[in-house]
């Protein structure tokens, strides 16, 4: 066999091992590139294919190596399962990765591993990867890398100088459930490198004030990543969590993954349990509202209802439990406002508050700025006048108009993959990133 | 301003002729039925149409009156404005001056006005092709030089050069525009764009054919099974961009 060939079966092992990573992201960067050198990054992000599956594929996501010395009970890599194992060679993945760049494949490299040996020992291989990488190729792409736990805190620090973003997956909801599921993780182990980092980053940030040419540390920031329907934690829990996170550990992004059956385990959902999409899809909506529209967690669900509803969407959920919110007079509203009635987005929004100085906006000419009528009219007035003739103030009669069409009623779990394209994450990320106004 | 008479401009196609036929409607207060590049005008119909001369100084008088009198947001979305493949886009660039003129800077605030409308709508689509191309345009190598063709709708060339130089800046490379029949040439740090009917490619690299294949292992892998979603990605990467991509080729 010769090498070349070898690094092909590498890849597709070593892609194969990766793919259950959610996050593909190249955002909140931007750095032009350098004269005679390769690489630049986006602050938008860059897709440069979607999967079968519609996801973006923006970075050439492979483990360093599967080969594990944890045996936790999901994953597909864990010591004890039966599988083919391959690593990298720091040099040939340094190769692969600016190979893939330079015919515009890939944005940068996503680089996560299974713990080989020790925490240490990975950290290291994958340091080494970096390094050729960045010193000795000059790239100036993108480098998400993962903070492998229990890892010395110096390499972790040489890490963070190397990459534009780092994440340590929390992967499981709650503490309990990790125990049950992965015994040689805990929550301290988890949250010990991710406050390293958030500390890493704010201390740069002095840095830069001080000198310019200072090193930067993970300036695309830390994200994370929880696996959902494995284990039993309500929405409101995962919401309060990711919260939880954006503020006390300031994380640019919460993922989160459909649990798919990869193992069977008395411990875990039978092999032919379909994934969550739904939920996960209701999630990431949710998520959406905690970071761009000023909801809160406690806002969006309670003690009382706690969890999301597969029939509505988040925001319309909101809306339809508070009548007294509504209607909302678009001509006058304040943007916080605005941003709260269902069918008006971030970008519309905007567009509203701009058209607005020159102009009084009736419901025509709120369709040209892209508000989705279709939910909006039951919430808004134009000058006063509201277009619909509905009962407004009576949830279920509301609730009923606004439920998504083509969702089986009624299901335990109605799973229609096919309403993620409307809402899917990359897609917002486009829109942000093409209209520059996040 | 009258409309009574019923005149066609045809012009070389270029931006200065485009301001030149703007200068020559305000000159003559007269609003065309039509402002056609030459190479797209219909020889019949050209009857009575008034070819105007792309003249420097007219173009630049009103170019410099842009910025002035409805401000450089203005500017920008007609610059961008005149690549997009907006039909009749002249005619509808003219429409907005004419109110730019009239309302002064706000103008691009207005976006109920239907002639802020198309404009804004039509830039918003050439951008958002231009942004899906900075990921979606593949490079082959051939010797030392990348080549990637694409065939957008909008001419979104223009848009995306500075992302592929800064990004590319060490490298040899061209990409042409099959639709409109433009390339660009990034050579030992130079930069020049061509009008060229058809390129013709050398050889390939010997290594090239490996890449390729291994990066479409790469996207066959990543996709999950359980999650398969067609809809999902054909909205996200619609097909008309999948014969130039090397991953999805034979997917077609």
């Amino acid at each position: 066999m010769n090498t070349q060939m070898d690094t092909m079966e590498k890849l597709r092992i070593l892609s194969d091992a990766a793919k259950y990573d959610a996050a593909c992201t190249s955002s909140d960067v931007n750095r032009a590139g350098v004269k005679g050198q390769l690489g630049s990054a986006a602050a938008c992000g860059i897709c440069h294919s979607f999967a079968s599956d519609g996801r973006c594929i923006s970075l050439l996501k492979v483990l360093m190596t599967n080969i594990c010395a944890y045996d936790c009970t999901y994953c597909l890599n864990r010591r004890s399962n039966d599988t083919p194992r391959a690593t990298f060679r720091p040099q040939e993945l340094a190769d692969l990765t600016v190979s893939f760049y330079r015919r515009n494949y890939i944005e940068g490299l996503f680089l996560s591993s299974a713990v080989f040996g020790s925490p240490d020992i990975t950290c290291e291989r994958m340091l080494e990867t970096l390094h050729i990488l960045r010193n000795e190729y000059h790239f100036n792409g993108y480098i998400h890398v993962k903070a492998i736990p229990g890892a010395d805190e110096t390499l972790l620090q040489q890490l963070g100088l190397l990459a534009d973003r780092m994440s340590v997956n929390i992967e499981l909801p709650s503490n309990d459930s990790l125990k049950r599921l992965a015994p040689q993780k805990s929550k301290e182990n988890i949250l010990l490198p991710m406050s390293r980092i958030r500390d890493g980053i704010k201390e740069n940030a002095h840095d830069l004030i001080r000198y310019k040419n200072a090193p930067r540390f993970v300036p695309g920031g830390q994200s994370t990543q929880m696996i959902i329907g494995a284990t039993p934690e309500n929405d409101r829990r995962i919401l309060q969590l990711s919260e939880g996170l954006y503020h006390k550990y300031s994380l640019k992004r919460v993922f989160y993954s459909a649990y798919i059956p990869v193992v069977q385990d008395r411990n875990l959902p039978a092999l032919d349990t379909a994934p969550p999409l739904l939920r996960e899809h209701r999630l990431y909506q949710a998520d959406w509202l905690l970071r761009f529209y000023g909801f809160t967690a406690d806002e969006l669900l309670s003690e009382k209802t706690p969890d999301l509803d597969p029939m509505l969407d988040p925001k319309c959920s909101w809306a339809v439990r508070h009548p007294e919110e509504f209607p909302v007079e678009v001509n006058r509203a304040p943007y916080e406002k605005l941003l709260r009635v269902p069918g008006i987005g971030v970008v519309s929004a905007k567009r509203i508050i701009r058209a607005r100085r020159q102009a009084k906006l009736d419901h025509e000419g709120l369709k040209k700025l892209g508000v989705v009528l279709k939910r909006a009219s039951y919430f808004i007035t134009c000058n006063g006048k509201m277009q619909c003739r509905l009962r407004t103030d009576e949830p279920a009669v509301l609730a009923g108009i606004l439920r998504d069409r083509g969702l089986p009623q009624g299901g335990i779990q109605p799973e229609i993959p096919e309403q993620l394209s409307l809402f899917n994450p990359t897609k917002e990320d486009a829109v942000k990133c093409l209209t520059g106004q996040l | 301003m009258s409309d009574r008479t019923i005149v066609m401009y045809y012009y070389d196609g270029t931006y200065n002729g485009f301001l030149s036929c703007v200068f020559e409607s305000f000159a003559e207060k007269e609003t065309p039925a039509a402002i056609l590049p030459v190479d797209e005008a219909d020889q019949t119909c050209l009857f009575g149409a008034k070819y105007i001369e792309t003249d420097l100084r007219r173009a630049e008088r009103v170019r410099v009156s842009i910025p002035k009198k409805m401000g450089m947001e203005a500017q920008d979305l007609l610059e961008r404005a005149f690549f997009t493949c907006m039909p009749e886009k002249e005619l509808r660039m003219l429409e907005f001056m004419r109110l730019g003129y009239k309302v002064g800077r706000g103008v691009c605030g207005r976006l109920t006005e239907p002639a802020v409308d198309k404009i804004t709508k039509a830039v918003q689509f050439l951008e958002r092709e231009a942004h899906l191309y900075l990921g979606f345009l593949r490079f082959a190598e051939y010797g030392d030089v990348l080549i990637a063709q694409i065939e957008p709708k909008n001419s979104v060339l223009p848009v995306i050069a500075p992302h592929f130089i800064n990004r590319f800046s060490g490298e040899d490379f061209m990409i042409f525009d099959r639709t409109h029949k433009l390339a660009l040439l990034y050579k030992d740090g130079a930069t020049e764009f061509l009008q060229a009917e058809h390129i013709e490619l050398p050889p390939e690299s010997p290594e090239e054919e490996k890449f390729r294949a291994m990066w479409r292992t790469f996207y066959d892998t990543v996709g999950i099974e359980g999650r398969r979603n067609d809809l999902c990605r054909r909205t996200h990467m619609p097909k008309r961009y999948w014969n130039r991509m090397t991953e999805m080729r034979d997917k077609v």
